[in-house]
């Protein structure tokens, strides 16, 4: 449980010291979002200014993460300039259409992963073996953007998805039946892309993982009990093969809200990606550091989820654990 | 008396990544009567680990079962379908492997997996099974079984560990244990106490036995016959007291005198050179013709080196594969 | 017995070894592996120090090879008195006492050739240049049994046997007048123990060397040893001459031992568990 503790403490020193430090990087990079109004002959300089100390962009530093750190508290994570709202709702919003996406393409991506890799750990140096590592090895060399736009081109050809977005127009007037059908074909091209560009890692390492497991002497110990391949497989070898997954598993789920930009971009979904790069580029200063708030928190539950999977999976950690 | 398995021209190869063949066993021959313990000596590299396996068909992915037949209970379980093996495993011929602490699984409960090898026989309850396993292992810990059902591989002794493979053992009752080196790393106390375990468990449940091992002293008391191996052939097959005291094979005699004799024989002189049995085990990749012990034979001869010998017997139960007793 | 030297090579005095074991809840326990822990050994002659696992064999080796510092008590080696010396000059002793352990698959790195392993304690104390080096090594080889064609094998590729000779020959290498054999024939088959045995005692009177022989095999240790102590919970319990321990033990322990040790005439009866 101490072990526990003390890692907790780590995570929140962590996210304290994110948002300090993307605090400090974004104000010290030279320009504001007023910036381009400025460039505005229309406006006065006067108003510019004004604008600026109405949004408190002219206070110390300090002050500024002090009211932000006030702000969070409050629930709104500090104020975005461009949507002339506070952050938190818009962030809501959009974190949760990215989670659609990445949580519907992880669970896929483990689920082929899983038999996918012990397939091939199983036959390996075979066929079977041989050829998914020819696949996945090709999928890895294809960049991402390559293969978003690949599937995108696929879809104006063949017409038989939509063509970005997340809901078509007039998606109010559907019954709730409909409405899930059109979601669900909106979600298919991003979904394949972001299984696509993870599947091949996932794999390898399951392969990996399972293929040590299999020539231990445990399992043949237990296949002359006469124990079923099947058991033997998922039972016995998969659970001996686990820790270096979990580990990588407690990855994938940190990067629930981080993975999947390129894709949310090139499909025009509106996800947290989108947001965030147009945050960036338009100096929407509190939305860019909420952004990446969010995606720390995470990537830091990822991690811990990990660790807490791992000690509750392997009697040796907690029994390691608990010596020290 | 028909024998419980028998064992006919069994040949074994490993090959080589680099394709290179070594004959790990070069035709073994045996049986094992039902309620015999036939005891297995050969040291490494002599092809006993091998025999283990492939009388089950569990040899590693590099090994090859060339020629031979295992005769079990009707069938030939080297043409068996494997559904017909999986069904024979763990329940009419159980394997204890050598090393427990690695043929154990690091993180299932020692209590599920023996309830795992009765699962994998029979069709029991959860709670059937729960008690099932409680008894196995009541068998073998007299003392607080549930505790170590609960535990995990990692929080038990050698002698623990073994226990629990032979309580995976016993478990569907088989009629046939084959146990290789079952007391390599354990302490003499703790080795007695498996030995007696095995005597008392061989007489409840009427067990036949072939225990595998390298140490003739642990097969005197325990095993009913011996079978000699050497570099992948029988050397020498035949009653314990017998091939231990009156040893027929030039290897067999050699592989006992070279044993420390103090405890027996305090008058001999200690610090004296014990006899050996000159260079090492064999190289299985690169084998000439001829008799494998030759090179290291006190009693080679001419026709040692052109051909192999075969077996002959020099009693009624005794057989010897050496040109000095004709083959 | 013949002594060479009435003054022992190696004396042990009230040898203590207390660990701290983390207990439950942060608790902490004392373990004591060693308690006064007494014996020497004359030049050129063998103690073998038997014992189940846990009697603090493996304890008494390290301390003795200035691997662990004992709580209390003293080891005098060859007239020093390791445990009053600083780090530094424990540098320059440990050289004196070579251990060789039980497992020779994993004391050696397998991608080593057996030159390089057996070079290796001549290059890590510095001494002497690449030639001379190589051909201390490879008079050591020679010595212990390895034909001159193998000695550029990887380690791996050798057997157990074969194995455990390059780990004697390393043990060599520094010139040590004492030899710690920590179960360094348990691990092997029969008829290669033999071999190993032979070998030690060729060793022993070529050489000059001491050697404190640990084991549980009470057969071997009445082979190879003048004198045999037995260890039970961190302490001596017996002590003596071969002769007289293997025949008139005086403690319980050492019965037990000696009638658990498997003899090829079948003892009478083997007591049952019960």
């Amino acid at each position: 449980m101490r072990h526990f503790l003390h890692r907790l403490m780590q995570a929140a020193f962590l996210i304290i010291g994110v948002s300090i430090l993307t605090f400090l990087f974004s104000t010290l990079a030279p320009g504001n979002y007023f910036d381009e109004m400025r460039l505005n002959p229309q406006i006065s300089r006067e108003t510019v200014a004004a604008l600026r100390a109405q949004y408190q962009l002219d206070r110390p530093l300090p002050v500024r993460y002090g009211r932000w750190v006030n702000s969070l508290v409050h629930g709104e994570m500090g104020f975005s300039f461009a949507y002339n709202s506070p952050v938190a709702p818009l962030l809501w919003v959009r974190a949760r259409n990215t989670l659609l996406l990445t949580v519907t393409a992880t669970l896929l991506a483990w689920g082929l992963a899983l038999p996918l890799g012990i397939w091939s750990a199983t036959t390996l140096g075979r066929l079977p073996d041989r050829a998914l590592s020819w696949a996945t090895a090709a999928f890895l060399v294809i960049p991402d953007l390559v293969l978003t736009l690949g599937l995108l081109i696929l879809a104006v050809r063949s017409g038989w998805f939509p063509t970005g977005g997340m809901l078509s127009v007039g998606f109010e007037n559907l019954s709730p039946i409909q409405k899930f059908r059109d979601i669900a074909f909106h979600m298919v091209l991003p979904v394949t892309a972001l299984v696509l560009s993870a599947l091949p890692i996932l794999v390898r390492h399951v392969r990996a993982a399972v293929a040590d497991v299999l020539e231990a002497p445990f399992l043949r110990a237990a296949a002359s009990h006469g124990i079923q391949r099947r058991t033997l497989l998922y039972r016995y070898a998969l659970r001996a093969a686990a820790n270096p997954l979990i580990s990588l598993f407690g990855f994938s789920v940190g990067a629930l809200l981080s993975g999947s930009l390129l894709v949310e971009v090139v499909m025009s979904w509106p996800g947290l990606g989108p947001l965030l790069l147009e945050a960036i580029l338009a100096r929407d200063l509190y939305v860019v550091i909420g952004g990446v708030i969010c995606s720390t928190i995470f990537l830091v539950v990822g991690n811990f989820m990990a660790d807490v999977l791992i000690y509750w999976a392997d009697p040796r950690i907690r029994t390691r654990a608990a010596a020290k | 008396m028909t024998p419980l398995i028998e064992v006919q021209d069994l040949h074994v190869a490993y090959i080589s990544r680099a394709g290179k063949k070594s004959l790990a066993l070069a035709g073994i021959s045996f049986d094992v009567r039902p309620g015999e313990t036939l005891g297995v000596l050969g040291e490494s590299g002599s092809g006993k680990s091998t025999l283990a396996a492939a009388l089950l068909r569990l040899l590693p992915g590099n090994g090859e079962i060339q020629r031979g037949a295992v005769l079990f209970e009707g069938q030939d379980l080297l043409r068996a379908e494997p559904r017909t093996l999986e069904r024979i495993r763990g329940d009419r011929i159980a394997l204890i492997f050598q090393e427990p602490s690695l043929a154990l699984h690091p993180t299932i409960r020692i209590g599920e997996q023996i309830s795992d090898v009765l699962a994998a026989h029979e069709s029991l309850s959860r709670s059937a099974l729960r008690q099932k396993t409680l008894q196995l292992l009541a068998e073998v810990f007299p003392a607080d079984p549930a505790r170590i059902a609960d535990s995990y591989l990692h929080q038990l002794s050698g002698g623990q560990q073994q226990r629990v493979l032979i309580a995976q053992a016993i478990a569907c009752g088989p009629s046939l244990i084959v146990a290789d080196e079952p007391t390599a790393s354990l302490d003499p106390t703790t080795q007695q106490d498996i030995l007696s375990l095995f005597r008392t468990l061989r007489e409840k449940f009427n067990l036949s036995m072939i225990l595998i091992t390298h140490n003739p002293a642990l097969l005197a008391g325990l095993a009913d016959r011996v079978l000699v191996l050497y570099a992948g052939k029988v050397a020498e097959i035949g009653p314990t007291e017998k091939v231990l005291a009156f040893p027929q094979h030039p290897y067999t005699r050699a592989l006992l005198q070279s044993m420390p004799r103090r405890l027996d024989e305090p008058a001999k002189g200690h610090k004296s050179k014990l006899p050996v049995i000159p260079g090492d085990a064999p190289n299985l990749e690169e084998l000439a013709n001829g008799c494998r012990f030759e090179t290291r034979c006190a009693d080679r001869m001419e026709m040692c080196t052109q051909r192999e010998p075969e077996a002959v017997a020099v009693s009624e139960a005794h057989a010897v594969s050496c040109f000095k007793y004709g083959g | 017995m013949r002594r060479e030297n009435i003054k022992p090579h190696l004396i042990v005095e009230n040898l203590e070894k207390s660990y701290e074991n983390a207990g439950v809840l942060g608790t902490r326990k004392e373990v004591k592996a060693l308690q006064g822990v007494s014996f020497s050994i004359c030049r050129q002659s063998t103690l073998a120090l038997v014992g189940e696992s846990g009697s603090g064999k493996s304890t008494l080796a390290f301390c003795i090879a200035c691997l662990e510092r004992p709580t209390s008590g003293r080891i005098v080696i060859h007239g020093n008195e390791t445990t009053a010396l600083d780090e530094k000059q424990l540098r320059r002793v440990r050289p004196q006492v070579q251990l060789v352990f039980q497992d020779p698959a994993r004391s050696l790195n397998p991608r080593f050739s057996a030159l390089e392993i057996v070079s290796e304690p001549l290059l890590v104390q510095g001494r002497f240049h690449k030639r001379e080096r190589e051909d201390r090594a490879r008079a050591l080889l020679v010595q212990v049994g390895i034909p001159q064609e193998k000695v550029l094998r990887n380690a791996g590729e050798f057997s157990g046997g074969q194995r455990q000779r390059l780990a004697i020959a390393r043990a060599l290498a520094l010139e040590p007048k004492l030899l710690i054999l920590d179960e360094a024939l348990s691990a092997l088959d029969c008829s290669v123990q033999a071999q190993i045995a032979n070998l030690l005692l060729e060793l022993q009177s070529s050489l000059g060397l001491t050697y404190l022989f640990i084991t549980h095999d009470f057969a071997m240790a009445g082979h190879l040893a003048d004198e045999i102590a037995v260890m039970d919970g961190g302490k001596i319990v017996e002590l003596g001459a071969t002769e007289k321990v293997l025949r008139a033990p005086e403690q319980e322990v050492t019965r037990r031992l000696l009638v658990a040790t498997p003899r090829l005439r079948a003892a009478a009866e083997m007591p049952q568990v019960v």
